[in-house]
C-alpha cells in the first residue's frame, strides 16, 4: 500500500513558474504535475515559451527564474547546476542538438554516462563494458556503430542528431524526459524508429514531456495530457483530443481562450 | 552572463612547478661584454674555435637590433641586467650519479624526472639541465651500445668537438636573427644527438630544462644528427619558479637529417607564466630550425605551449633533400596577460618536398595568441606540397587570436593549401555537455582537447597524456 502510495508522488512540479532572459519576461506563471507513467504534451506557436520552458526545467544559465518553483521528486531544484539534475534523473532532447568538434562521440557518451551512474551509486563503466551497453542500446535507436567514433553531432543529418539524442536517452535512463521537437526535420520512417525507441526507453515509473507542433508524433505516443502554450503562459489543458481539434482547427483558435482568461 | 565568469574562473591556473631550490650557485658577475665570453668559454675548458665563435657571435649581435615585428608587447629587456652563467656548486668531476647533490635530484624528483638509477624513467633517457648546466644524462651506457651519443653539449664540445666544429651554427647561423646571435654568444649547456648510420634510437631521448635563478638568463643550445637512415624521438620540458621579475630564455636548438633519416622532436613548454596580472614570468625567444640535407629525410615538430609570459618561438625545416619532409604541430595556450606569437617556416628547396603545419591556438583571460608562418617554394621545389591547418580558439571575450600566414612561391609546379578557423566555447556547447551531466570544468577540458585531437595524436603516447593532463591542468580552477 505504502509503495503504491509513493509511486503516486509526482515526479515534476512547476509551480507558478516565471523566468526571463535579459529582463525579458518569457514565463509568465506556467504550472502542471508530471506523475509518473504520464505523456504530457506542449503545443503552441513559435516564441510562446515552450522551448524556453524546457531549457529552464534543466537548468539554462542564461534565464532567471523570476517566481515560482520546479520540484523534482519533492525537491526544488531551482538553483541546481544543469549537471546536477542531468545526473538526478532529468533529460532535455534539444531540438538542435549542439555539434562538439573533437570531442569524441562514444568517449561523451560514456562520460555522460558514468555521471549519472556514479549519482545512482551503480559503478562507472570502463571503456569496454562500456562499448557492450552502448551496443545494446544502438539497437533501439537504429544506429550504426560508426557514428560513436565521430565527433559529437558534426556531420550529423537532422535525423542522426535526434536519433543521437534518444540514444543518450536510452543510456542516461531519465525518471523525466522533455523532448523539444524532437520530431521536427524526421522522416515518417525516421519518427516511427524514434518514437518506438522513446517508448521502448519509457515506462510505469517515468515521465515525458513532449514539444511539438505536430499531431504525428502524438499519433506514435499518446499523450494524456496536452498544454498548449500562449505568450509564457499555459492556456490550455486538455486530453489527447486536445491536440487533434487543435490540428483540425489551428492555434488562431487557441486565440479565443486568451480573451476567455 | 553567468558562465563568461565561470569560464574565467575555471582557466585560473595553479602552478605547481614554482618552488626554488635552495642551492649554493656560482654566478658571474651581471652584464655582457667580451670579458664575460671569454670567462664562460674559460670555464667550460673549450677549445679556441669555439671561443672564435662565441665572439664572433657577440660582435654580430651588437650590430643587431631587437626584432619588433611580432605582435608582442613587452618592457624592454636590459642586456646589461642579465647574469649570464649560473651553476650549482659541485664537485669538479662527477663520475656517477651518486655524487650529484642529492638536492639537486630531489628537484628532478619532485618535477617528476626521476634521475637516479633506482628510480629513473624506463625507456627513456633524460638529459637534466639546471640553470647554466646539465647535472646528469641517463641511460649513456645502453645508448653507447647501439653507438648512439645523448650527452651535454659542454661534454660533446671535450669528446666530439670534430662534430661540433662541423655542425654547430650550420641550421642556425649565429647571424640568423638577434636572440641567436645572443645564444651562440653566451649559451651555456643544452644536449647534444647523434645517431649513426642506420641506428634506430632503442628509446625516447629527453631533455628537462629547469630555470632556478631569478636573475640569470638560460642560454641552452641543442644539436641532434641523425645519419643516413637513422631515426629518433626526442623530447623536451621545461619549469621555472615563480619570480615576480622577468627571466630571459633564449635557446638554440638545431637538427640535422641525412638520407632517409627521420627525427621528431616533440616539446612541452611550460615555463613560468607570470601571475594573473602579467607580473613575472619567462621571456620565451628560442630559434629551433631543422635542415632536411638528405633525399626522404623527415623532420617533425609538435609543440604544447602552456607557459611563458612572452613566447617567441617559430620551429622550422629547411627542405633540401629530394622528397624530404617537414611538419610542424602546435598547441599554443594563453591565459592571463600571457602573449604568444608563434608558428613555423616550411622552406621548400629540394623537389617533391611535403610540409604539414597543424598549429591550434587557445587564448584564455586577457591573453594574445598569434600563429605566424611562412610557406616557401623556391625555384627548385618543383612537385612539392604544402598544407596548413591554423585553427584558434577564444575562451571569454577579452582574449586575442591573430593568424598571420606568408606565402612565397617562386615555383608554379608546387601547391600551397591554407585553411583558417576561429571557433569559441560557446554557452551552448557548455549547457549541451553539462545537460548530459558533465562539469562545467570537464566540459571546457573536453572541448578543449577535443580541439587540440589532431595535434596531440602526434606526440609520443605518454607525453600526449602529459599534454592533456597539463591543458586540463590549466584549465582547472575555482568553480564551486
Amino acid at each position: 500500500m505504502q509503495s503504491k502510495m509513493k509511486e503516486s508522488d509526482p515526479i515534476l512540479e512547476v509551480e507558478n513558474l516565471s523566468a526571463s532572459t535579459e529582463n525579458l519576461p518569457i514565463l509568465k506563471g506556467v504550472s502542471f504535475t508530471v506523475y509518473p507513467g504520464e505523456i504530457h504534451a506542449i503545443m503552441g506557436r513559435n516564441g510562446c515559451g515552450k522551448s524556453t520552458l524546457s531549457k529552464i526545467i534543466a537548468g539554462h544559465p542564461s534565464y532567471n527564474i523570476t517566481n515560482g518553483d520546479i520540484k523534482f521528486l519533492g525537491e526544488n531544484i531551482n538553483s541546481l547546476e544543469p549537471e546536477e539534475r542531468s545526473q538526478s534523473g532529468i533529460f532535455l532532447g534539444f531540438q538542435y542538438p549542439i555539434e562538439i568538434p573533437g570531442v569524441s562521440n562514444l568517449e561523451f557518451l560514456r562520460v555522460s554516462t558514468n555521471a549519472r551512474r556514479k549519482f545512482l551509486n551503480k559503478e562507472e563503466l570502463d571503456t569496454f563494458d562500456f562499448e557492450e551497453l552502448v551496443k545494446e542500446k544502438l539497437e533501439i535507436v537504429k544506429m550504426d556503430h560508426a557514428f560513436l567514433s565521430r565527433s559529437v553531432n558534426q556531420g550529423f543529418s537532422g535525423g542522426e542528431k535526434k536519433r543521437n539524442e534518444i540514444l543518450q536517452m536510452a543510456l542516461l535512463e531519465p525518471k523525466i524526459a522533455i523532448l523539444d521537437e524532437t520530431d521536427s526535420g524526421l522522416d515518417i520512417d525516421a519518427l516511427r524508429i524514434v518514437a518506438s525507441g522513446i517508448k521502448k526507453i519509457t515506462n510505469a515509473h517515468t515521465g515525458i514531456i513532449l514539444i511539438t507542433h505536430y499531431q504525428r508524433l502524438l499519433d506514435e505516443i499518446k499523450p494524456n495530457y496536452v498544454h498548449v502554450m500562449s505568450d509564457g503562459k499555459i492556456i490550455k489543458t486538455g486530453q489527447s483530443d486536445l491536440a487533434l481539434e487543435l490540428e483540425e482547427k489551428g492555434y488562431e483558435w487557441t486565440d479565443n481562450f486568451i480573451k476567455e482568461t | 552572463m553567468v558562465n563568461e565568469n565561470l569560464v574565467k574562473d575555471v582557466v585560473k591556473e595553479p602552478y605547481k612547478y614554482g618552488f626554488v631550490t635552495d642551492i649554493e650557485t656560482e654566478k658571474i658577475e651581471k652584464g655582457l661584454n667580451e670579458d664575460i665570453i671569454k670567462l664562460i668559454s674559460q670555464k667550460k675548458e673549450e677549445p679556441k674555435f669555439l671561443l672564435d665563435f662565441r665572439l664572433k657571435a657577440f660582435k654580430k649581435w651588437q650590430k643587431m637590433k631587437e626584432p619588433d615585428w611580432a605582435a608582442l608587447g613587452y618592457k624592454k629587456i636590459d642586456y646589461q641586467d642579465i647574469i649570464y652563467y649560473s651553476a650549482p656548486k659541485q664537485k669538479e668531476k662527477i663520475s656517477s650519479l651518486d655524487e650529484v647533490d642529492p638536492k639537486l635530484l630531489e628537484t628532478f624528483d619532485k618535477l617528476g624526472i626521476p634521475l637516479t638509477e633506482q628510480k629513473k624513467l624506463t625507456n627513456v633517457a633524460v638529459d637534466a639541465v639546471f640553470d647554466s648546466v646539465s647535472i646528469a644524462t641517463t641511460f649513456r651506457e645502453e645508448l653507447a651500445e647501439h653507438g648512439v651519443i645523448f650527452c651535454s653539449i659542454s661534454e660533446a664540445v671535450k669528446n666530439h668537438a670534430d662534430l661540433i666544429e662541423k655542425y654547430l651554427g650550420t641550421v642556425v647561423p649565429a647571424s640568423d636573427n638577434y636572440f641567436a646571435a645572443l645564444n651562440s654568444a653566451v649559451f651555456s649547456d643544452g644536449s647534444f644527438v647523434y645517431i649513426p648510420k642506420g641506428v634506430t634510437c632503442p628509446m625516447d631521448l629527453s631533455s628537462y630544462f629547469r630555470i632556478n635563478s631569478g636573475d640569470s638568463g638560460q642560454f641552452e643550445r641543442t644539436l641532434i644528427i641523425a645519419e643516413e637512415s637513422s631515426s629518433v624521438s626526442y623530447l623536451e620540458g621545461c619549469t621555472a619558479p615563480m619570480f615576480d621579475t622577468n627571466t630571459l630564455h633564449a635557446a638554440v636548438v638545431e637538427l640535422i637529417a641525412l638520407d632517409d633519416a627521420s627525427i621528431k622532436y616533440s616539446t612541452v613548454q611550460n615555463w613560468y607564466a607570470g601571475d594573473e596580472e602579467g607580473i613575472g614570468g619567462i621571456f620565451n625567444f628560442v630559434t629551433k630550425r631543422g635542415k632536411c640535407l638528405g633525399k626522404r629525410s623527415k623532420i617533425s615538430w609538435s609543440q604544447v605551449e602552456t607557459g611563458s609570459a612572452i613566447t617567441w618561438k617559430y620551429p622550422s625545416c629547411l627542405l633540401l633533400g629530394e622528397e624530404s619532409v617537414g611538419e610542424f604541430y602546435s598547441v599554443a595556450l594563453t591565459n592571463n596577460l600571457q602573449q604568444a606569437d608563434t608558428g613555423t617556416k616550411m622552406i621548400h628547396i629540394g623537389p617533391k618536398t611535403k610540409s604539414t603545419i597543424i598549429s591550434k591556438g587557445i587564448s584564455a583571460g586577457n591573453s594574445k595568441n598569434s600563429y605566424r608562418g611562412l610557406v616557401k617554394m623556391g625555384t627548385k621545389a618543383t612537385g612539392s606540397r604544402n598544407y596548413s591547418q591554423c585553427d584558434s580558439m577564444l575562451i571569454g571575450d577579452q582574449a586575442s587570436a591573430n593568424t598571420f600566414p606568408y606565402i612565397k612561391s617562386q615555383q608554379p609546379n608546387s601547391e600551397i593549401e591554407h585553411e583558417a578557423s576561429t571557433c569559441r566555447i560557446s554557452e551552448d556547447q557548455l549547457f549541451y555537455l553539462q545537460s548530459r551531466g558533465i562539469e562545467f570544468e570537464e566540459a571546457v577540458s573536453m572541448m578543449v582537447s577535443g580541439f587540440c585531437r589532431d595535434v596531440f595524436n602526434q606526440l609520443p603516447m605518454e607525453f600526449a597524456a602529459e599534454a592533456d593532463k597539463l591543458l586540463a591542468l590549466k584549465l582547472e580552477g575555482s568553480v564551486g
